[in-house]
């Protein structure tokens, strides 16, 4: 499907350089502080992950929130039972993520197409009905799992006097909030990124591909296709619990809300708006629904009233109530258009709208027409 | 036995619901071949036509009131009272009901315009592609009512005289024990009612007859000169109409919110599964099934043995039944079975 005579070393570099200067190039896009360059980060991790199943499988798996929503919860018990250091919560969100996504990923890898969305969903749906029921006692149900000043944290407690008011996380003595969170989240999201380019690129994801494209073909030339599977929904679980933990370790709190069935639909967006199946694809569909989350969820009707001030009175109104509706609370109305746009238009997402534009662009060559350009196959 | 009575009471009252939401599904699903994530907005908006319907109602305009004699008091009086009194008011009374009488037109118009202008592209893309633009217009209907009627849930009164409770007990000769509110009597008849007349128009019916050979096998009765399309276009339009008055009756059991179609999708699909795809019968059957295992499992006696089995017993009794007979319990063999 695609030629592996790319530099994959110039694509990697150059997409750690991205990410790492994003405080800096972000800035004349208002973007460049800390909590919201974290999501960017966390988000793309939980895109790239969910990746590795959808785009290489073309399974779609409508239940990932589950993992997210476990990631952060044994993150938080991580801080509340042990350390606040934050290794050892990322070690517990992705082991817990993956235990789970090891049993879900069992049951429902047991049928395909429709059939594996929907299983996936009802124990998504289970999970979250259970952490607002049950098992209160450790979700907190509604109000959430928060960190307290009377929590054990055993290992701490042994080579440090507690401080007054609550100790926010750290690794080794770096407090993980503003810039050295993000840096902390940006390096683990470029490991996470390195980790699916080798999948890509190895026989195993050629393998993954394959199932893809046809599965029962696969199975006649005698691969048992079932523990590839498997293996692909446990990584890709397990990156949604990495993403988790990180969102608990940005901010310590873990609510049952993250694993509703509207946060799965929110990765499958990110994913099919960046580019299904493209290395790159997730990360730039995860960065631009968080930006324009942010960006338009802040407006309000005084901000629009200020963007459209050039506008003759009258119209000025109407033009503020039509866009009101789309910002704001009403963000939500605009991702779920983008979402039909999207899935409509652009089937391939963002990635392949630049190759076609590309390739619009490019003079005709006998050989090969259909190839896209050199340079944006670098990011593909 | 009374326990029982009341268990199987409450669940099928939900379970009609399912059942009619469900069977819209399966009926698109087996007719058009859609996975339709947007099913539930229909039934949010059949509700959303209640209110509406009961706002135009109560249109209202400011008089004297004649009864404050001390001081000039105004109070706000419908339109239909003071055109036509009393009459007026009863009507009023009945808004729920009458609703159904906007919502149809309604709901075959939404069908009909989602039908033509979104659905019939998707007829040949994979089901994924299916699943996640209607899930994007379900997020988008959603979100148009949310902006119109605001996030919290609306009332809407039964009919005055059937706000209170049937005493069933006393019927079966069980004693006084066994109540049950008369809209849920008035709901579960009127869901057999639909189901009913669906089944019929479909069984007993010439137009219901094409339709049933197109979902068994639409090329031939392509190749007989029929236009299946323009046929499934209007089982589409029926399906929205079934989910819509579902919802409109269903507003005085629970009050209509924004959100009140996704959390009756999800449970509609399990309901579909379980009752196995494409199968209309099977909807039905697990819809009930499915609203009295619900009401069972929410008994304290039941809690206690195995905690918060109240809020996962449908899904488990999906993932039992997808492991166990994929084609769920009516399913034809064949169809979806891997």
């Amino acid at each position: 499907m695609k030629k592996i005579n790319v530099n994959d070393t110039t694509l990697f570099l150059s997409f750690a350089a991205v990410i790492l200067l994003m405080p800096i190039w972000l800035s004349p896009f208002g973007a460049a502080y800390p909590d919201l360059l974290q999501k960017f980060a966390i988000y793309g991790i939980f895109a790239i992950g969910f990746n590795i199943l959808f785009g290489l499988t073309g399974y779609l798996s409508f239940g990932h929130a589950a993992f997210l929503g476990v990631g952060s919860y044994a993150a938080v018990w991580s801080f509340k039972l042990f350390t606040m250091n934050v290794l050892p919560a990322v070690a517990f969100g992705i082991f817990f993520a993956g235990l789970l996504a090891l049993a879900i990923g069992f049951l429902s890898l047991r049928r395909s197409g429709i059939y594996f969305s929907i299983l996936t969903l009802a124990f998504a749906q289970m999970s979250y009905n259970l952490a607002y029921s049950v098992l209160t006692p450790i979700t907190n149900g509604e109000t959430g799992l928060q960190l307290t000043s009377n929590d054990p944290r055993w290992i701490d407690a042994m080579y440090k006097t507690p401080e007054a008011g609550l100790p926010s996380t750290e690794l080794f003595g770096l407090t993980m909030n503003g810039y050295p969170g993000f840096y902390f989240c940006a390096v683990i999201l470029i490991i996470c990124f390195y980790i699916s380019l080798r999948i890509f690129r190895s026989p195993f994801g050629l393998t993954l591909r394959g199932i893809k494209t046809n599965q029962k073909r696969m199975k006649y030339t005698g691969f048992n296709t079932r523990p590839y599977m498997l293996a692909a929904f446990v990584i890709s679980g397990m990156y949604a619990g990495l993403a988790g933990s990180l969102l608990a370790i940005t901010d310590p709190l873990a609510g049952a809300e993250r694993m509703q069935w509207t946060a799965s639909g929110e990765v499958v967006l990110m994913t099919i708006l960046g580019g299904v199946g493209t290395l790159v694809g997730p990360m730039l569909g995860a960065g631009l629904i968080k930006y324009f989350e942010n960006i338009f969820s802040s407006f309000n009707s005084g901000t629009l009233h200020e963007v459209f001030s050039f506008l003759p009175d009258g119209l000025e109104v109407v033009v503020v109530k039509v866009t009101g509706l789309f910002v704001g609370s009403g963000w939500h109305l605009t991702l779920g258009l983008l979402f039909m746009i999207v899935v409509i238009f652009l089937p391939g997402g963002i990635v392949e709208g630049v190759q076609k534009l590309a390739r619009l662009f490019r003079p005709k060559t006998d050989d090969d027409p259909q190839a896209p350009a050199p340079q944006k196959q670098a990011a593909e | 036995m009374d326990a029982i009575l009341i268990q199987i009471l409450n669940g099928v009252d939900k379970g009609a619901a399912y059942a009619l939401i469900a069977l819209g599904l399966t009926l698109v699903f087996g007719t058009l071949g859609i996975v339709n994530f947007a099913h539930g907005a229909l039934f949010m908006l059949g509700a959303f036509c209640s209110v509406t319907f009961n706002k135009l109602l109560t249109l209202s305009v400011k008089v004297k009131d004649e009864g404050v004699t001390l001081f000039e008091a105004f109070k706000e009086e419908p339109y239909l009272k003071i055109w036509f009194g009393d009459t007026g008011l009863a009507i009023i009374d009945y808004s729920v009901p009458l609703s159904i009488l906007m919502a149809i037109p309604v709901m075959i118009l939404v069908g009909y315009v989602m039908e033509r202008g979104l659905i019939q592209h998707f007829y040949k893309r994979a089901h994924a592609d299916q699943i996640l633009v209607t899930f994007g217009l379900a997020i988008v209907l959603q979100e148009i009512v949310k902006a119109t009627f605001g996030a919290n849930p609306i009332p809407q009164p039964p009919p005055e005289i059937v706000a209170g409770s049937a005493n069933v007990g006393l019927w079966l000769g069980l004693g006084e024990s066994v109540v049950y509110p008369w809209w849920r009597l008035i709901y579960l008849v009127f869901s057999g009612a639909v189901i009913f007349a669906v089944f019929a128009f479909l069984q007993f019916t010439t137009y219901g007859m094409v339709v049933r050979a197109g979902m068994r096998d639409r090329e031939t009765v392509g190749l007989l000169g029929i236009n299946i399309e323009k046929r499934f276009t209007i089982v589409f339009a029926l399906a929205a109409v079934v989910a819509g008055v579902a919802g409109v009756m269903y507003t005085p059991i629970l009050p209509p919110d924004f959100h009140m179609g996704m959390d009756f999708l999800v449970l509609s699909f399990v309901v579909v599964v379980v009752g196995g795809m494409g199968s209309l019968g099977g909807a039905v059957a697990a819809g009930f099934l499915l609203g009295i295992v619900q009401s069972f499992a929410s008994m304290n006696e039941v809690k206690e043995i195995f905690p918060g089995i109240d809020q996962i017993i449908i899904y488990l009794v999906a993932v039992a039944i997808l492991l166990v007979r994929p084609r769920g319990l009516l399913g034809r063999t064949g169809v979806m079975e891997d």
